[in-house]
């Protein structure tokens, strides 16, 4: 039986709603803390792969970020956006929250007290907002000027705050410095809010202030700005006072270098770090992320753990689900031939960041990654950006890949 | 939602699963966008092979495969597009 079961595996094609099957074979016992795209991901490979697996999540269910613009754009639902743990396959999934971790003692302490033994242990947490960073913005401040970068309730607030804004309002929208989650995702956000404002509030203005002088996919969204919203949104990259130094929610002020702004709805996206459980375990450096081994992506800090996602430094990689989908999938893989004692093989990513610029509006940013000298670089000759000045009709073609994308991948992650 | 979710997983973990070869670079990937949405099942290996091949030289028109095929060699796309072939399901 032992030596069929990579064959066992591949013709059971119902092996996702047959737990249990497989872990009398497996003795090595994996733990995958956060399930999210990476985590949830690497959860459901690796117990495919027919090992003991247990994924700590603290939420009932999951809250995709990607998407959640079309939220605040007025044509997609929070419902679109939920996906629960309720078909994991083989894996077992332990609703609590992890709180720290003995790496000495190779054991995950959850927030009940009970501690979870690895062998190998899966840190995909995502990010954690830094509410220290930009002064006034706490988490009470989150209340007011609500972030929306993690998706769910804030992302709620921020479209009723649009819903309530008074027709030639302003919004700003503060972009932060990289590295940060989802390097698109404040210019889509943009282009999502103004897809609403053009309908129900014309006279209202957008205003991007920006810490950075480059942004991710830059002519593509300058285009559709000029070309779906013109007069709408303004940038304000660093170099022209973009630059945000304090923010005074209850004035609904935000202070610049240069300039205070008062504005009408607020979206202050701050400075981010490796989720806390990645700090507590000591794989983050002082950068705030975690470096990692390109190929395996276990952290060059401690042995035995892995890191995925938002959490990782993953060089060339942006931070995005499509990344952490993809890392999730060679980690699995490496994880599975390291407790065989065999050579993790060499890996290739891809990356595909989908965005949309309205509901039949969509480009992408694409990239093809291989280790090198340690880290994660892009392969030459790959890449880049969906051409600017394209036909409409490629625009529309990318926003039904868009959703396509979406479904597919959620459908890996979640079940 | 239910139904292709479960499709599409169902796929993904069949191939990584197989007997006979592990996936080779690069090709775990492509479960990211291609599942029960934008399958690849209906092509057999010379066709991705085709594919991959025009796509790298510019002479099918792409949205965002050409910037991805650029990313693998000849020999690699061809890898990839066997794997693919070999684990498809037979339902």
């Amino acid at each position: 039986m032992k030596t069929d079961r990579r064959g066992f595996l591949a013709g059971s094609l119902a092996l996702a709603l047959a737990p249990g099957y497989l872990r009398a074979e497996s003795t090595a016992r994996i733990v995958v803390v956060g399930g999210g795209y990476g985590g949830a991901t690497a959860a459901r490979w690796l117990g495919a792969l027919g090992h003991d697996v247990v994924l700590v999540e603290a939420n009932r269910s999951y809250t995709s970020c990607p998407f959640s613009n079309t939220v605040l754009g007025g044509f997609g639902t929070m419902e679109e956006l939920s996906f629960g743990y309720g078909d994991p396959g083989p894996v077992r999934v332990a609703l609590n929250r992890a709180e720290t971790v003995d790496t000495t003692g190779r054991e995950v302490v959850l927030a009940d007290g009970t501690a979870l033994p690895y062998d190998r242990l899966v840190l995909a947490p995502g990010v954690d907002l830094l509410f220290d960073a930009l002064e006034g913005y706490d988490e009470a401040a989150a209340g007011i000027m609500p972030h929306a970068w993690k998706a769910g309730p804030q992302t709620e607030l921020l479209r009723r705050q649009l819903e309530a804004m008074e027709d030639g309002g302003v919004v700003a929208i503060v972009a932060p410095a990289n590295p940060y989650r989802c390097p698109p995702g404040p210019y889509e956000r943009a282009c999502l809010i103004a897809h609403y404002l053009k309908e129900e509030k014309p006279r209202s203005k957008i205003l991007i202030l920006d810490a950075k002088d480059q942004f991710s996919k830059r002519p593509l969204f300058e285009e559709a700005w000029a070309e779906l919203y013109p007069g709408m949104i303004e940038w304000v990259p660093m170099s022209a006072g973009g630059n945000v130094i304090r923010v005074e929610p209850e004035a609904m002020t935000i202070e610049t270098d240069f300039e205070r702004h008062e504005v009408d709805v607020a979206n202050v996206i701050p400075p981010q770090s490796a989720g806390a459980i990645a700090r507590a375990a000591g794989v983050a450096d002082p950068t705030g992320w975690c470096p990692v081994d390109p190929g395996t992506f276990e952290s060059t800090l401690v042995p035995s753990v892995h890191v995925l996602g938002d959490a990782c430094f993953a060089g060339a990689m942006p931070k995005s689900a499509f990344s952490a989908n993809a890392q999730a999938k060679v980690a699995a893989l490496a994880i599975d031939a390291m407790l065989r004692d065999e050579a993790p093989p060499v890996p290739k990513l891809i990356n595909t960041c989908y965005s949309l610029a309205a509901p039949d509006y969509g480009f992408t940013v694409a990239g093809v990654y291989a280790p090198q000298d340690g880290l994660i670089a892009e392969v030459e000759g790959s890449g880049g950006i969906s051409p600017v000045g394209a036909p409409r009709e490629v625009r529309q073609l990318e926003a039904e890949y868009a959703r396509n994308w979406f479904n597919t991948i959620t459908g890996e992650a979640f079940g | 939602m239910r139904i292709i979710a479960s499709t599409v997983a169902t796929f993904a973990l069949a191939g990584v699963a197989a007997a006979q070869s592990l996936p080779p670079p690069g090709a775990t990937s492509c479960s990211g966008c291609h599942g029960t949405e934008l399958s690849l099942e209906p092509f057999s290996a010379e066709e991705i092979v085709a594919a991959l091949a025009a796509y790298r030289d510019g002479s099918r028109e792409a949205t965002v495969m050409d910037r991805i095929a650029r990313g693998f060699t000849e020999e690699e796309g061809r890898a990839i597009a066997e794997w693919i072939a070999e684990n498809r399901h037979e339902d």
